[in-house]
């Protein structure tokens, strides 16, 4: 449909790919379109698809229907490898290079220049600095690759890549851990490659780094293509849509309404931030009040998260418990001042599978009490008992492995394990996610229990209607940056969506 | 130069022990000590040279000490009992290490083992098959030895360079050249320092595996043939626990036990420094000999710690960026 628009052939075509990994449909009929010396954007919120969709056209994983054309050719990469020798490269995040190899080595591995079986150095090092100068690079290729910066990194992995022929170069987050400058440089070398008739598949959760340099966009949502469309003739706040799937129109959830005359402040933040991860916020804390984050994936919420946690240290700023100045150099530290949190991950962050419920409970109360004072197990069964009953955790047995328990138990097990440490402060990152729908609203309702009880609650979720139904107030974030707080009646979806969308050049007030 | 510089500690340990021993004991400073400390490490140059390629790939040779002893059982068997030629029976023999090197290399890799365990189990294989073979030490009288041991080149001041000593030489130098000089070892190195990476870049990493392990087999054999030189005889309970010595010279050698980094030359030097303490004890004459196990203890563990030190250090130095390159 589109190359009839454009009438010339696209350079990788993907028709109709579904993969399923057992019940669940991680790609769904979707199509994809990649003409020569175009930038593409590949866009969606967790769980689009989109590496799905990336690993098999690289030949990371195979799909179950649908057909991927290299030039008009039908391909069938089943290795990485495979898609290289067709001309299909990726860059990761992660820069796949040896940063115990020299430069020059990483760019001609198992290609190196030879005489007699021996590695012509000199040779090696003539033709790198050639290559990389192509690349407005200027390095000694003989140092090693892990003494440059993860910028050059990526522009090293590039160079080797596009060396290889490489037509269609994927790149997978690459600017996550760059700063601005890094990026100006990544991205002239992007435009340097379009000109040069590459086609470009970007992954990026930074919108104005779309619409710097991507000349189309195409969004996926829950395994499904959602559209194809040029960057130029798309406002921001129809991306935002397609990405997250509402209408503005669309009627959102209610409110509860709540009274917050009571509330006094429990945790400040002035300036605070982190270099490279976050740009320096004001954040201010409540007892008895919901703070609700709201934004993009890849926006800063969870990096918000951590920093008031102390699982990152910030670099500028202060903060204040209680109106008293406070250091947030660890976890430790945050849970001796009365912090608790909750990870996105429970699997891998949140709950030990082997241990029984009431270990799992007990787990953070033991950690703040010391090891010089162990729990008793009366102590502990009380404990685990309480709140199995107030959470109603079920089944309503304590030892039973916490492994055994669905997503929605296992959620307010965690919340119970910092409940137990009677904390002033709770971070919840996505307590939603991964829970069936009917526990939802039990969750939402302990959410809002938990802050009449005087608790300060800061709440990560995707879920906006869940923002909106509990939080006192929204902060809205985007490209790693706050930008936008709403308030009591100012927070409704269509607002925040407005404040995620406005342009990056105005600092976006949406004060109510 | 960075990557340089454990190794300019070895050497500078190694120049230091040196100088000290001579200043205490008139005599040493000689060649004859000097080829005496060449010809006495021979065999553990030669297998410490092969554990280097594994140990820079990322495993671990555990099986070396039992490929020696196994080896001069077979040998002093072959040309004692059943008359074979010594040649013949190297030959022979090279080819058995190659293909239990191979084996090994292909169970890690195609099995997805960890080398510890893999070499572990090879390490039983090989001592319990010389046991199997003999339980006798094998005396072994054949013309070639004589000829061996009485060959050396005349150095001033009374030094001998032995035949051993010298195939140990060209080990370290063509062992040099292949690790730091070809496409195969920049495949090691790359192996070392992530393997999925090295994968996706190209490399063919099974036959990788295989190869490394063949060589160090291999190299295992040919120092398992000068031992056999050394002593003149074939005995199953032949170098036991010389692959612990091996690692730890490859290591004070300043060969990352992670893997990644590490040279030949380093590793020569670090086979040199635990010789030299065992001449040190000998010239004292009062020390007990396990001495040398102490010291080497106390070198591998201060080398352990300069390395973590220096990764630590090398972790926290300011990365280049893209800004303070000249465009």
């Amino acid at each position: 449909m589109q190359q009839a628009v454009e009438g010339r052939q696209p350079l990788l075509e993907v028709r109709g790919l579904s993969k399923s990994f057992g019940i669940l449909r991680a790609l769904d009929q979707v199509d994809f379109t990649l003409h020569a010396g175009e930038i593409h954007a590949l866009l969606g919120e967790n769980g689009a698809g989109k590496s799905t969709l990336i690993k098999v056209i690289t030949g990371v994983l195979s799909r179950d229907a649908g057909t991927i054309r290299l030039d008009g050719g039908e391909i069938e990469p089943r290795s990485v490898k495979e898609a290289l020798a067709e001309g299909i490269a990726t860059v990761y995040q992660e820069v796949n290079l040896l940063p115990n190899l020299s430069v020059a080595q990483n760019l001609y591995l198992g290609r190196q220049p030879t005489r007699f079986g021996i590695v012509r150095d000199g040779e090696m090092q003539r033709r790198a600095t050639a290559l990389l100068a192509g690349y407005d690079l200027h390095i000694d290729v003989g140092a090693q690759l892990g003494h440059y910066s993860v910028a050059i990194q990526h522009v090293v992995a590039i160079a080797r890549a596009v060396d290889l022929s490489a037509r269609v170069l994927i790149l997978d987050e690459p600017t996550a851990s760059l700063d601005r400058h890094e990026v100006d440089m990544l991205f002239r070398t992007m435009r340097a490659l379009a000109a040069r008739g590459i086609g470009i598949l970007f992954v990026t959760h930074f919108l104005d780094q779309v619409y710097d340099i991507s000349d189309r966009i195409t969004v996926l949502r829950n395994g499904r293509l959602i559209g194809e469309r040029m960057t130029a003739s798309l406002p921001r706040l129809e991306l935002i849509q397609m990405m997250l799937g509402r209408e503005l129109s669309e009627t959102t959830g209610e409110r509860v309404a709540h009274d917050r005359s009571a509330s006094t402040p429990c945790a400040t933040f002035t300036n605070y931030g982190k270099r490279g991860s976050i740009a320096p916020f004001d954040l201010d804390l409540r007892h008895g009040e919901v703070v609700g984050l709201a934004g993009l994936l890849g926006s800063g919420r969870t990096e918000t998260a951590r920093l008031v946690f102390g699982a990152d240290r910030a670099d500028s700023g202060k903060a204040a418990v209680e109106g008293k100045p406070v250091r947030l150099h660890s976890p430790r530290d945050a849970v001796r001042h009365g912090f608790g949190y909750c990870p996105e991950e429970r699997k891998t962050d949140g709950i030990i599978a082997e241990l029984t419920v009431r270990e799992n409970i007990v787990l953070a109360l033991q950690a703040k009490r010391g090891i010089t004072r162990p729990l008793s197990r009366r102590e502990q069964d009380e404990i685990a008992a309480r709140f199995v009953k107030l959470l109603d955790i079920r089944p309503p047995d304590p030892e039973r492995p916490i492994g055994l328990l669905s997503g929605g138990n296992q959620q307010k097990v965690l919340l119970a394990r910092w409940l137990a440490t009677e904390p002033r402060l709770l971070v919840l990152d996505e307590p939603t996610r991964g829970i069936d729908v009917g526990a939802h609203a039990e969750i939402i309702r302990l959410i809002r229990e938990l802050c009449d009880r005087g608790l300060a609650l800061l709440v990560i979720s995707s879920e906006l209607d869940e923002i909106v139904a509990y939080s006192d107030r929204v902060v809205v974030l985007r490209d790693r940056a706050h930008v936008g707080t709403l308030q009591d009646d100012g927070i409704d979806v269509s607002s925040i969506l407005a404040a995620i969308a406005a342009d990056g050049s105005v600092p976006a007030a949406a004060e109510a | 130069m960075s990557r340089l510089s454990p190794v300019m500690i070895t050497a500078l340990v190694f120049v230091a022990g040196f100088a000290i021993c001579s200043l205490q004991f008139p005599n040493f400073a000689s060649t004859r000590v000097v080829a005496n400390l060449l010809t006495d490490n021979a065999f553990l140059g030669i297998v410490a040279i092969g554990m280097t390629f594994v140990i820079i790939s990322g495993g671990i040779d555990l099986s070396v000490g039992s490929v020696i002893g196994f080896t001069t059982v077979f040998v002093a068997l072959s040309i004692e009992r059943l008359g074979l030629p010594p040649l013949l029976a190297f030959a022979i023999l090279l080819v058995l290490c190659a293909a239990f090197g191979a084996a090994m290399g292909a169970v890690i890799h195609f099995f997805d083992m960890p080398p510890f365990i893999v070499t572990l189990a090879g390490m039983f294989v090989a001592r319990g098959t010389s046991f199997l073979m003999s339980t006798e030490s094998t005396p072994i009288t054949a013309p070639l030895y004589t000829a061996v041991s009485d060959f050396g080149i005349a150095l001033p001041g009374g030094g001998r360079l032995t035949a051993i000593a010298l195939i140990m030489l060209a080990v370290v130098a063509a062992g040099s050249v292949l690790l730091h000089f070809t496409r195969f070892g920049a495949n090691v190195f790359a192996m070392g320092g992530n393997r999925s990476a090295t994968a996706l870049m190209g490399v063919a990493i099974g036959s990788m595996t295989v190869r490394i392990y063949m060589l160090s087999s291999v190299l295992a054999g040919i120092a398992g043939i000068v031992f056999s030189f050394y002593t003149a005889a074939g005995y199953s309970l032949s170098a036991v626990g010389v692959e612990l010595d091996t690692i730890a010279a490859v290591v004070i050698g300043g060969t990352l036990l992670s893997g990644g980094q590490g040279s030949a030359i380093g590793t020569f030097l670090g086979v040199l420094i635990q010789g030299l303490i065992q001449s040190y004890i000998n010239f004292d004459g009062t020390l007990s000999s396990w001495w040398t196990k102490i010291a080497t203890g106390i070198l591998l563990f201060a080398f352990i710690a300069l390395q973590q030190a220096m990764v630590r250090l090398a972790g926290r130095s300011r990365t280049i960026r893209a800004g303070e390159v000249k465009a």
